[in-house]
C-alpha cells in the first residue's frame, strides 16, 4: 500500500466518529442514557445540526430534478424561470448530463460576475473551475500541481496552526511537508508576520517551501483578518516566492460588527502593479458554507496570475478530477444569484436569510457569554466562520488521566463529553495547537434552542469534569 | 536594472511553471475530453455566433452521455429525488406512494433530514445496506457486507482512490498496473498522475475483443523486468470495445490473478448494457465465489458500479460505489481514512444509487411505468447496437465487431498510406487526423482510437450509440460517406 496513505487522519478521531454513530443508534433503539439525543456539532454542517435549507434553493433544485413541476401550478414564477434557465444550460435539458470539466459554462460566467462585483476587479471565467467541494479543488488540483513525491528536497506548504486538518494531511499524502505557522491566540488568533518569518526559516531547514495556505475567516479560529494582516501576508508571499492558497469558504459568515471580509484578490489589486499582476493566488469558495448545502458538493477555485504555459496541464489534470455534480453546480449558481427585490421569492428568502443571520450572531454571543463565565474555559471572539474554538485550562490530574488512557488531554475531554453528556465536538489536537494548550471545536451554525441545550450540557459537564479532576 | 517595484517588494518569477510543476502531470492525457472535443466546443461556439458550416449542429458522439443525446430520465427516479430536495412535495398528491416512501426513508437517513448535510464518508449506511442486498440478489445469494461497500463520486472516484492506495514504490519496485488495450483512458491517466507503471495487455480484435490469458501472461512477464506488477484491471462489459466476457474467461482471469498474486479491479459500470444473443453479464464476485473457497477466500477484488450508465444514464449526479473483497483489514482501515479526506460523495448521487439498487417492485404502483421506461431504453440501445454493426460493416475499409454491450462502437478503419503520411506531416496521429476532418466536414465528434490504445499500425475510432435511432442512422450514413470520400481523396 502506498506509504503516503498511511499518514492520513488520526485513528482516534475515526474511533470517535464510530462511537458517536453507535450511541445515536442505541438511543434510537430506546436505550436509556442521561440525554435523549446526541448533539452533533463536530462538523461545519448546518443542516446536520438542524438548520433549514433556503426554500428558494430547494424549490429550484426540485424543479430541475423533475421538470414536470414546471407545468404544475404550485411553484413561484421566479423559481420556474430560474429552473428553466438552468435546465437550458444543461445538455439535453437534463441535470443528468455530463458537463464541461470546469463546470457549466454559464454558471462559471455567473461566478466570474459574482467575484467581479464582490471585488470591484474583473474576474475571468477561464480562470474559474468548479469542483465537488473546495477541498477537492485544493487537494486534487493545486496541491497536486505544486507538490511532487519525487522532489528532493521535499516541497513544503506553510499551514496555519490551528487549522483545518485536511490540508496538512493531503500535503503529506502528496509527498510534501506541511510546515506549521502558529496563530496568536492572545491576539484573537491573528496571523502575525513575525511568526510567518519564523515558520518559513524553520521550514527551510527541512523542505523547499512553495506555498502558503491561509484560511480567512479562520477554521477553527473564527478570526477575520484585518487589512494590515492581509497586506503583510501578501508582501511576505511575494518576497519569499510562495504560491498563495486562500481558503475563503466562510466569506459569507461574518458576525462581528467591526470585522469585514475582503478577498485576498481584492487586497492584492489594491496594492497595485506589479504585485497585482504577478503574485500567484488560488482562492476557494463553496456552496457548503455559502449556502449550508454541504451534501451537494459544489465548490470552485479561482486561479489568479498563473503562468500561461502551465494552463494546458492544469486543464489536463482537472479532467482527472470527478466533475462537480450538476446539483452542486446549481447550488453555486443560486448562491451567487439570489432572488432580487421585486421577485416573488424575495420576501421569504430575505426572511430566512435574516433569521439565519440573527441566529448565528446570537449563538456567538451566547457562546462567549456562557463560556467566558465558566472557570477553566475561555474563548476568543468568534468574528466569523462556522465554529467556536474555546480553550480548556485543564488540571495536571486531568492531563495525567488522559495520558494513562493513551489520549491527548482534549481528546480525552471530548470522549467523556460525548459519553456523559451526548455532545459530539472535536478536540484541538485535530487542528494543531501550541504545545501544552488544549481546545475543543464545535459548530455554531445550529438552531437557537440546540445551542442553548448544547451550552447547558457543556457547562454542566465542564463543571463536573473540573471537579472530578481537581 | 532595479529588482524592486513601487510597492517595495522585489520582482519575482512564477512559483508554478512547467519546470517546477509536478512532473507526473506531463504524462496525463484524457482523450475523451481532449483536443478533438475542445475543437468541437469551439465549432459549437462559432455556430452559435452564426457561422456558416456544412452542418447546423455538432453531434457529440464522443462521450457516453445518454441524456445529452436526448434520452429521457426515468420518471420514478426523478420524482423521488425532487421530493428529497424539497420535502414539501411529499404532501403533493401527484406523486405515487412508493416514491414518497423511498424519499422519506432516504431523508430519515440524512443528517437533519436534509440532502444538504454531509454524510458519513463511506456513504449513508442504509444505502450501503441496500447496495449489499442488491449485490446479493444479483449474485444469486453470495453474501455482501455493507462495510465492504464504499459509495463514491461516480465510479471514477473509487477507481482513482484504489489506485492511490495501491500505487507506490520507486524504480524497479514501482507498482505495475495491468490495463487492457484498448482501454478507458481514465486508467492510463490516473496511473501516470500517480507515478505508477502502465502494463498494457492487448484484447484480441479478431476474436471480438476477447481477453486471452496467454496475452496477460506475456504482458506480465515482460513487465516484471522493470516494475512490480500488483494490479489487474478489467472492464466488463468493455469500454471502448463493448465485449462481454464469457464466464470461462472470467474464471481464467481469476485463476491468473491468484497465481500471480494480483489485485483485481473489475469495472462493471455497464453491467445492464448487454445486447448480443448468447452474451450474459457475469459479475466477477459471483464467479469468484462459485469457484470455491480456495479462490473466494484469497483473491483480492474491487468491483465498481455507477449511476452514469445502464438504463439510467445519470452522469451528472456522480453516483457510484465499489465493493471490496478479501482486502487486508489493516489496509481497509487506511482506505476508510483515505476516503474521509474528501468528506463525502454527493448526497443526491447517493440517493439516486439507492433507487437504482432498490427499484419499484411488481406489487408497487410505479412498477409498470418504471419497467416500461427501462425496457424502452435498453431495447433502443440493443437495436442501435445492431444497426451500427450492420451499417458500418457494409463500408469497404470499416470493420466493426459486434457491439455486445456497453454504449460504444470501436470500428477499425483502413487508412490509405497517403493519409497516414499527411497526418504525420501535421504532427497528428492518423486516426486523429481522420476524426478532425470528419468533425470539420460533418460536425460529428468522435474519439480517435489512439486515445484508447490500439495495436501498432491499426486505426480505430470510438463512437457512442446514444443518439436517437433516426439521428444515429443519419450519423452512420454520414460517416460511411465521409470514409469513402476520405479514402478516395488520399488514394
Amino acid at each position: 500500500m502506498s506509504s503516503h496513505v498511511r499518514t492520513a487522519r488520526l485513528d482516534q478521531m475515526v474511533d470517535q466518529m464510530e462511537r458517536a454513530a453507535h450511541i445515536k443508534k442505541m438511543l434510537e433503539q430506546g436505550e436509556k442514557k442521561p440525554y435523549k439525543d446526541v448533539i452533533d456539532v463536530c462538523w461545519g454542517d448546518p443542516h446536520g445540526a438542524g438548520m433549514k435549507p433556503l426554500t428558494f434553493v430547494r424549490q429550484v433544485l426540485a424543479a430541475c430534478l423533475y421538470p414536470q413541476l414546471l407545468d404544475a401550478g404550485n411553484l413561484p414564477m421566479d423559481v420556474k424561470r430560474r429552473a428553466q434557465k438552468l435546465l437550458s444550460w444543461c445538455d439535453g435539458g437534463s441535470v443528468g448530463s455530463y458537463t464541461n470539466t470546469a463546470g457549466i459554462l454559464e454558471i462559471v460566467e455567473k461566478l466570474a460576475q459574482f467575484i467581479s462585483q464582490r471585488d470591484g476587479v474583473a474576474a475571468h471565467p477561464e480562470n474559474i473551475w468548479i469542483h465537488p467541494g473546495s477541498q477537492t479543488s485544493l487537494t486534487q488540483s493545486i496541491l497536486t500541481l505544486l507538490l511532487s513525491s519525487e522532489a528532493t528536497p521535499k516541497r513544503g506548504v506553510l499551514v496555519p496552526v490551528p487549522g483545518y486538518s485536511t490540508v496538512p494531511l493531503s500535503v503529506t499524502a502528496l509527498g510534501g511537508v506541511a510546515a506549521p505557522y502558529f496563530l496568536d491566540e492572545e491576539g484573537g488568533w491573528e496571523l502575525r508576520a513575525d511568526e510567518l518569518r519564523r515558520a518559513l526559516a524553520s521550514a527551510r531547514g527541512v523542505c523547499r517551501p512553495v506555498a502558503l495556505y491561509v484560511i480567512n475567516p479562520g477554521n477553527p479560529t473564527g478570526h477575520v483578518q484585518s487589512r494590515k494582516s492581509m497586506e503583510e501576508v501578501i508582501r511576505f508571499v511575494a518576497e519569499n516566492n510562495l504560491f498563495l492558497l486562500a481558503d475563503e469558504v466562510y466569506q459569507g459568515s461574518v458576525y462581528d460588527a467591526d470585522s469585514e471580509f475582503v478577498s485576498y484578490k481584492k487586497r492584492l489589486y489594491e496594492l497595485g502593479p506589479p504585485l497585482a499582476h504577478t503574485l500567484e493566488l488560488a482562492s476557494f469558495h463553496s456552496a457548503s458554507k455559502g449556502l449550508g448545502e454541504c451534501g451537494l458538493r459544489g465548490g470552485y477555485v479561482e486561479l489568479v496570475n498563473m503562468d500561461p504555459g502551465i494552463m494546458p496541464y492544469v486543464e489536463r489534470l482537472f479532467h482527472l478530477i470527478p466533475s462537480a455534480p450538476v446539483t452542486g453546480q446549481i447550488a453555486l449558481e443560486l448562491m451567487v444569484e439570489p432572488p432580487q427585490p421585486g421577485d416573488p421569492s424575495y420576501p421569504l428568502y430575505m426572511h430566512e436569510m435574516e433569521h439565519t443571520r440573527r441566529t448565528l450572531v446570537d449563538n456567538v454571543k451566547r457562546v462567549l457569554q456562557v463560556l467566558n463565565r465558566l472557570p477553566a474555559i475561555s474563548c476568543q471572539p468568534v468574528q466569523g466562520g462556522a465554529f467556536a474554538f474555546p480553550r480548556l485550562h485543564l488540571t495536571t490530574k486531568a492531563i495525567c488521566k488522559a495520558k494513562e488512557a493513551g489520549m491527548q488531554p482534549d481528546m480525552f475531554y471530548c470522549t467523556k463529553l460525548l459519553e456523559d453528556a451526548g455532545v459530539f465536538v472535536s478536540p484541538g489536537c485535530e487542528y494543531g495547537q501550541k504545545e501544552g494548550t488544549y481546545h475543543i471545536r464545535f459548530c455554531i451554525m445550529t438552531p437557537a434552542d440546540t445551542m442553548e441545550e448544547l451550552l447547558r450540557r457543556l457547562s454542566a459537564f465542564h463543571l463536573k469534569f473540573m471537579k472530578d479532576f481537581s | 536594472m532595479s529588482q524592486t517595484d513601487v510597492n517595495g517588494a522585489p520582482r519575482r518569477g512564477k512559483v508554478l511553471t512547467l519546470d517546477t510543476m509536478n512532473p507526473n502531470i506531463k504524462q496525463v492525457e484524457y482523450a475523451v475530453r481532449g483536443a478533438i472535443v475542445q475543437r468541437a466546443v469551439k465549432i459549437e461556439k462559432e455556430l452559435r455566433e452564426g457561422a456558416k458550416k456544412p452542418f447546423t449542429e455538432v453531434i457529440k458522439a464522443n462521450i457516453g452521455d445518454a441524456h445529452a443525446m436526448g434520452q429521457k430520465p426515468i420518471t420514478f427516479l426523478r420524482q423521488v429525488l425532487a421530493m428529497c430536495a424539497y420535502p414539501e412535495l411529499l404532501k403533493d398528491d401527484g406523486f405515487p406512494t412508493d416514491a414518497k416512501q423511498r424519499a422519506r426513508r432516504i431523508l430519515e437517513a440524512c443528517g437533519g433530514h436534509s440532502i444538504g448535510a454531509y454524510s458519513a464518508s463511506q456513504g449513508i449506511e442504509c444505502i450501503r445496506r441496500d447496495v449489499s442486498r442488491f449485490i446479493e440478489r444479483r449474485d444469486g445469494g453470495v453474501a455482501s457486507d455493507p462495510d465492504d461497500v464504499f459509495l463514491s463520486t461516480g465510479a471514477s472516484d473509487a477507481i482513482v482512490t484504489m489506485l492511490k492506495l495501491m500505487v507506490s514504490g520507486e524504480g524497479r519496485t514501482r507498482t505495475g498496473v495491468l490495463i487492457p488495450i484498448p482501454q478507458y483512458p481514465l486508467y492510463s491517466a490516473a496511473i501516470a498522475d500517480l507515478g505508477g507503471v502502465q502494463i498494457s495487455y492487448y484484447l484480441d480484435e479478431d476474436k471480438c475483443w476477447s481477453l486471452d490469458v496467454a496475452e496477460l501472461r506475456r504482458a506480465l512477464r515482460a513487465a516484471r523486468e522493470h516494475c512490480q506488477p500488483r494490479v489487474l484491471c478489467i472492464i466488463n462489459p468493455g469500454n471502448p470495445t463493448g465485449q462481454v466476457q464469457s464466464r470461462q474467461c472470467i474464471e481464467d482471469v481469476i485463476r491468473f490473478a491468484k497465481e500471480e498474486r494480483l489485485f483485481l479491479m473489475a469495472d462493471e459500470v455497464y453491467q445492464d448494457n448487454v445486447y448480443a444473443e448468447g452474451c450474459e453479464f457475469h459479475s466477477f464476485k459471483k464467479v469468484l465465489f462459485e469457484m470455491g473457497p480456495e479462490y473466494s477466500s484469497t483473491v483480492e477484488l474491487a468491483s465498481f458500479h455507477s449511476t452514469s450508465k445502464c438504463y439510467m444514464g445519470e452522469c451528472g449526479f456522480r453516483g457510484g460505489y465499489m465493493e471490496i473483497v478479501n482486502m487486508d483489514p489493516a489496509v481497509k482501515a487506511q482506505l476508510v481514512k483515505l476516503v474521509s479526506v474528501r468528506l463525502c460523495p454527493p448526497v443526491p448521487g447517493q440517493a439516486l444509487l439507492d433507487l437504482v439498487v432498490n427499484p419499484p417492485q411488481p406489487d408497487e404502483p410505479s412498477y409498470a411505468g418504471f419497467m416500461k421506461e427501462r425496457t424502452a431504453v435498453l431495447d433502443a440501445l440493443a437495436k442501435k447496437a445492431r444497426m451500427t454493426e450492420q451499417i458500418f460493416n457494409k463500408v469497404p475499409g470499416i470493420t466493426c465487431n459486434p457491439v455486445q454491450g456497453a454504449m460504444y462502437t470501436f470500428p477499425r478503419i483502413t487508412l490509405p498510406p497517403k493519409a497516414i503520411d499527411k497526418a504525420k506531416e501535421e504532427g497528428q496521429a492518423p486516426d486523429m487526423f481522420y476524426c478532425m476532418r470528419l468533425l470539420e466536414e460533418e460536425g460529428i465528434c468522435l474519439v480517435p482510437g489512439s486515445g484508447f490504445g490500439q495495436r501498432e499500425g491499426t486505426f480505430h475510432f470510438r463512437m457512442t450509440i446514444l443518439p436517437p435511432a433516426e439521428k444515429l442512422e443519419l450519423v452512420l450514413q454520414k460517416i460511411s460517406a465521409f470514409h469513402q470520400r476520405f479514402t478516395k481523396e488520399f488514394s
